[in-house]
């Protein structure tokens, strides 16, 4: 079949060569090559660790990336000031500035360094104008601008998540900056873009087109309505082998779960295994404990999305509402998140500000 | 000596087209098409293309096959709200899909899934007659019947997901939709739904045969072609008159794995392969939310699913940092 030829063989007898140094070199080097572009392209192994969140051998796990490899850009301007031990008779906001509403117990001090904060966090350029206009410091307490009234509400917010999530945000907190990163928008927001096909309607309507809802997937584009801006069940399963047809999901309802689910993917970073023992998703038992977590955020989203927004619907402009139908600006994962699965790499948000912690009028400084 | 493979040709034969042979009694009639030769078909197979026959059940099939794929395409199309470049740009998205749930088995509105049940029914008769045309064309020829009952084994999964499952599910809603990435969607959903396919005995079944069936295609394809040079690649010869190259074959086996098949069984193995594939697959999809509805809790009662050792979950990791 392949045979060297005659020539080759009698010209190789009378030039040997001695060849293993040359291809040890050529190995060596060669290998070398490999590993350094792999290590450049793929990172390198010792800069993770993995922490089992599960049993072994299904991917169950947090996976540590060295800090310096996938810092957060966004903690470079994050600004924060330690808060002023109030001194005794010091005046409190509400007594010398008007229209004080929720901040008015704290002490001219530490009011004054958080309206600080803010404008740092939310409007770097525009500063203190951009919620209390062009006047004189006199005028700051009239209602004239729309993004004071949302700021009021958005403080209410934050202390509501501090208070009442705290198994969610952990020791970090969240604060304005957790959002917004400077800017007066945050990024990661979302607004209703169904149906999303023409010519069609019921589940026909809804599914089956790339929009940044459905996560670029042919999922359905409503996932985030129904589940974080309502309170549709995520819940698709039978919990036993066989049961009555009567009350169970439909494929379109897994369907949605899943492009639920794809968000939630992407706005942590995180794969299925982060949250799920893949061989039985439902089985709270066999999960990680970051399932929890997600479960609790969902309530903690629905709350942001519902109780929250809803309140500035009368005062935002148009320019502000979704351009297909005029909705509210709605919160998921991704707008505090943002790619991380721990926010701003679990940045202590809240220890400089003991105001955004509590929706009573009690503030605790140490 | 000029070599003759059996792909990437060397030699081609090149003249005047084969036309076969009459039988007196209509084989040769209701064909269409002036046969030609074509180098690049050459190189991979026959050089000759066409003629084919049609008759009947041909033209119904092509008919409705293209009655089915039409009304899948302006569908999307309509979807897209008749913009060509969004078509083509969404086209791996867009997808004819089956009827909301609340329809069941009435005849939903066109735009929720009418059309849906209309290009089925399409592409019902079309596939229908594609299998009868597979029988006739054997029984004309003499052939046995093999390759359209192959070819029924797929018809049965085509039926179990688009008609059996959801009439025994009371609803279309069930059935799986047309679309390059939509089916996709429909697959993983279907799984998650009942609680993990891979759980399903029958679902077990059909990967071993269609795994079964991508080794066994290798492993004979390979050994024909590596006896041909010793005539091996005449299988049907070998088959009645035993010749070095089928001793080589089978020796090579047995001698490597201590069992051989012989130069005929080694087609059926590959036929009951291939078609207990779609047939155990259906059986499994049949099956699901049906008889069954969470694989995986079905799956631990009867001893199916192995549970961990000792205790599991996060309380067990807890104590280990995080």
């Amino acid at each position: 079949m392949f045979r060297k030829p005659d020539w080759y063989e009698s010209w190789a007898k009378a030039n040997p060569i001695k060849s293993s140094g040359p291809l040890v070199l050529v190995g060596t080097v060669g290998v070398a090559l490999i590993v350094a572009v792999g290590i450049v392209l793929l990172g390198n192994p010792y800069q993770t660790s993995t922490v089992q969140t599960g049993p072994r051998g299904i991917a169950l796990g947090v996976i540590k990336i060295d800090a310096s490899r996938t810092k957060d850009p966004t903690i470079e301007d994050y600004y924060t000031e330690e808060p002023w031990l109030p001194e005794e008779d010091e005046p409190l906001a509400g007594d010398i500035y008007e229209n004080v509403q929720v901040l008015g117990h704290l002490t001219e001090g530490n009011f004054n360094r958080l309206m600080g904060a803010m404008s740092l966090w939310i409007a770097p350029e525009e500063g203190c104008a951009y919620c209390h206009g062009d006047g004189d410091v006199e005028t700051y307490g009239e209602d004239t601008l729309y993004t004071k009234v949302v700021a009021r509400t958005m403080i209410q917010m934050t202390q509501n998540i501090n208070e009442g999530y705290p198994d969610h945000v952990g020791g970090a907190g969240v604060n304005c900056y957790t959002c917004h990163r400077g800017q007066a928008v945050p990024s990661g927001i979302w607004f209703s873009n169904t149906p999303v096909n023409a010519n069609a309607s019921g589940w026909s309507a809804v599914q089956n087109r790339a929009t940044m809802n459905s996560e670029f997937t042919s999922l359905p584009s409503d996932a985030l309505e129904k589940y974080l801006n309502d309170y549709n069940v995520i819940r698709v399963h039978d919990l036993e082998s066989r049961v009555d047809n009567d009350g169970t999901a439909s494929i379109q309802d897994t369907e949605r779960t899943y492009s639920l689910m794809n968000y939630f993917s992407n706005a942590l970073d995180v794969n299925c295994t982060f949250c799920h023992n893949t061989r039985a998703f439902y089985d709270l038992d066999q999960s990680a404990p970051q399932l929890g977590q997600a479960q609790l955020a969902i309530g903690m989203i629905q709350e942001m999305n519902l109780d929250y927004l809803t309140e500035i619907e009368d005062v935002l402009p148009a320019n502000r509402l979704g351009p297909i139908h005029g909705d509210l600006p709605k919160v998921g994962c991704l707008t505090c998140h943002k790619g991380y699965n721990k926010p701003l790499n679990g940045l202590d948000m809240v220890t400089d500000w003991p105001e955004l912690t509590t929706t009573e009028a009690e503030v605790t400084y140490e | 000596m000029p070599e003759y493979q059996n792909i990437f040709n060397q030699v081609q034969v090149q003249g005047e087209p084969e036309m076969g042979m009459d039988n007196g009694r209509g084989l040769i009639g209701e064909r269409v098409g002036k046969p030609f030769l074509n180098t690049w078909a050459g190189w991979i197979g026959n050089a000759q293309i066409g003629p084919i026959k049609l008759g009947f059940f041909g033209l119904t099939s092509l008919f409705t096959g293209t009655l089915w794929l039409n009304i899948i395409g302006i569908n999307m199309l309509s979807q897209v709200d008749w913009s060509l470049s969004e078509f083509i740009r969404q086209l791996f998205w867009l997808a004819l899909e089956p009827p909301s749930p609340e329809y069941g088995l009435s005849m939903p509105p066109l735009d929720d899934g009418g059309w849906y049940i209309i290009a089925s029914f399409f592409l019902l008769i079309s596939v229908m007659s594609w299998w009868v045309r597979t029988y006739l064309r054997a029984a004309e020829l003499g052939m046995g019947k093999h390759i359209c009952w192959a070819f029924a084994a797929a018809i049965w999964l085509f039926l179990v997901l688009g008609l059996f499952r959801p009439i025994l599910m009371g609803s279309w809603s069930e059935a799986v939709p047309y679309g390059i990435f939509p089916h996709l969607d429909w697959t993983a959903a279907f799984s998650i739904r009942y609680g993990n396919l891979y759980y399903n005995p029958f679902h077990c079944l059909s990967i071993v045969f269609l795994y079964g069936s991508t080794l066994l295609f290798a492993m004979h394809a390979a050994t024909i072609l590596a006896v041909t040079r010793l005539g091996g690649d005449r299988e049907l010869e070998q088959i009645i008159d035993r010749g070095t190259a089928s001793e080589r074959a089978a020796l090579f086996w047995r001698w490597t794995m201590g069992f051989n098949a012989t130069m005929e069984g080694i087609h059926r193995w590959a036929w009951w392969f291939a078609v207990l594939t779609p047939i155990t697959g259906g059986i499994g999809i049949l099956l699901t939310g049906t008889v069954v509805d969470n694989w995986f809790i079905w799956a631990q009662e009867h001893h199916f699913a192995p549970a961990y050792d000792g205790s599991y979950g996060y309380d067990a990791y807890q104590a280990e940092g995080q």
